[in-house]
């Protein structure tokens, strides 16, 4: 379990949010949902040391994340990136190895073919020596799937995978976070689209600077969380059906 | 082709310009190294401000007579600090900081160095002196060159990784300021070096022409740093006979010749040339 506790982030003096409480099961898929500026994106990047906490606790089973730093996995927003950086699709792959090489050793003949089985994986077998600029929105992010992958990661952390992608793309990897829930790991998405918020995630949660509610998603997904995180009139529009069928 | 033959003829027996074609080319592979990171990472600028801002170092190291390396080695860090204290530490952005801090070290060296030496001096630091290379300046030229491969072999994946994807090598625990500073250092080492061949001024040329016309040819980052060494040198090779031949100063011709075969490659290349870009847009 991945249980932060008294979590208090800022920046500059405006603190993103304020003493937030909640966990992360594993063998589960968990959505977070919230309106822009909730601090969902804060709250991944608190987990993944990448912000500093001014205060409270992040820890994986006990420990803290720093001593379990190489067993986490990281799939980014694909707009952060160089797309006309000179790197082609399979070494994209590799890179997702050298948190476990550490320094001075180079990817061997074992870390190549992991690479090469987690692109098949994601259905980019013959797409290896493509230069990753030419490469359409879903497959580049299929390829940092394939990444995360090959980290062999106990919890893997996506920052709004689907943003842009085709179907074809997102089938593609929903499939492989199932798999990684039945093998037991702990995968948490960031996610925007809230059509597909009850099909896709076991829990979730829902922010807007700090914690609304958090739990299973049939009881967490509702009219009156949506309505506190994001609007009334969306979460009318949202569970109009339901209520008509009440 | 008499010219040629006539500087194939003149490297025969001037052993002043076989130190100045050897220093060339080694400078030239270096940079080209270098000048790849500094520009995927898109800190061209900085590559500028840190080889202006090792100029009081050699001022201070001309003072005290101690090696030129280890006096710009320590302004050419200092700067790449502040500019990382001031940007970070204040709403003023990179490039902003990189502007303050790089003149007013541009600015000391100045001051230092009329301090310290004659005018004639500062004409060669700003310029290059490339006919007047001695053993020694040889020597530690090698030495950074070396330094250089030993750098980019030893850490090559991290820099590979930090200079596509900073957030993920630190979401794996990669040091990645370690690294940035490491470079920096690396960069104001190149920098000295390349000081005899070009001067100050047009280091900065070194770094990031031979760099950018490699980007233009390859998908793959090994080859691009092959290619921008090996332009490099070719640079250095023909800047030197040009200098030679139409008695040009020998800095400025070796610029332009890494900005003739920039041109070229950016009519010409294959990958984001201008003629690839132009049909690809009329495609469209």
């Amino acid at each position: 379990m991945l249980s932060i506790k008294n979590l208090t982030v800022a920046y500059d003096d405006t603190p993103v949010f304020t003493d937030v409480a909640v966990h992360f099961d594993a063998g589960k898929i968990t959505g977070i949902i919230g309106p822009n500026g909730a601090g969902k994106s804060t709250l991944i990047k608190a987990i993944l040391g990448l912000v500093k906490a001014r205060q409270g606790s992040v820890l994986y089973q006990g420990k803290s994340m720093r001593a379990v730093q190489k067993q986490v996995a990281y799939v980014e927003q694909r707009k952060d990136l160089d797309l006309n950086f000179p790197i082609n699709v399979f070494d994209v792959v590799l890179t997702g190895t050298y948190g476990k090489l550490g320094l001075f050793r180079d990817p061997g003949k074992q870390a190549k073919a992991a690479s090469r089985a987690a692109l098949e994986q994601v259905a980019l077998g013959d797409f290896e020596r493509r230069q990753i600029g030419q490469l359409s929105g879903g497959q580049l992010q299929r390829v940092f799937v394939a990444r995360a992958i090959v980290q062999e990661a106990e919890i893997i952390i996506l920052d709004e995978p689907f943003v842009g992608i085709d179907l074809q793309s997102e089938t593609a990897i929903m499939a492989i976070m199932k798999q990684w829930r039945d093998a037991g790991k702990t995968i948490i998405v960031i996610h925007h689209d809230l059509n597909k918020v009850s099909q896709y995630f076991d829990d979730l949660v829902v922010m807007n600077h700090g914690i609304v509610d958090y739990g299973p998603t049939d009881q967490v997904y509702n009219a009156q969380n949506i309505e506190r995180a994001f609007s009334a009139d969306l979460s009318a529009v949202l569970f109009e059906k339901q209520e008509v069928d009440q | 082709m008499t010219s040629i033959s006539a500087f194939i003829g003149a490297l025969g027996r001037y052993e002043f310009l076989q130190s100045a074609l050897l220093t060339a080319i080694m400078v030239g592979i270096m940079s080209g190294i270098i000048g790849s990171f500094i520009i995927l990472r898109g800190m061209s600028l900085m590559g500028d401000a840190i080889s202006h801002a090792v100029l009081p170092g050699v001022a201070v190291a001309y003072m005290l007579g101690i090696n030129v390396l280890v006096g710009a080695s320590v302004f050419g860090i200092l700067a790449a600090v502040l500019i990382g204290f001031v940007a970070t530490h204040s709403k003023i952005k990179t490039d902003t900081s990189i502007g303050v801090v790089f003149s007013a070290f541009y600015a000391l060296g100045f001051i230092l160095i009329s301090m310290a030496e004659s005018a004639t001096n500062l004409h060669h630091i700003l310029f290059g002196n490339i006919l007047a290379v001695s053993d020694q300046d040889i020597m530690t030229t090698a030495i950074v060159l070396g330094i250089v491969i030993l750098f980019v072999s030893f850490f090559y994946k991290e820099l590979l990784i930090t200079s596509f994807d900073e957030t993920y090598a630190r979401t794996y625990g990669l040091k990645t300021q370690v690294l940035h500073y490491g470079l920096m250092l690396v960069l104001t080492l190149v920098t000295v070096s390349a000081l005899q061949t070009v001067g100050i001024i047009l280091v900065v040329a070194m770094l990031i022409t031979p760099a950018a016309t490699a980007f233009l040819w390859t998908n793959k980052l090994v080859t691009m740093l092959f290619l921008s060494a090996g332009i490099g040198a070719v640079t250095a090779i023909s800047g030197l006979y040009f200098s030679y031949t139409f008695n040009w100063a020998s800095g400025p011709a070796i610029v332009l010749m890494a900005a003739v075969l920039f041109a070229i490659s950016f009519i010409c290349a294959p990958k984001q040339g201008f003629l690839k870009w132009r049909s690809a847009k009329g495609g469209q």
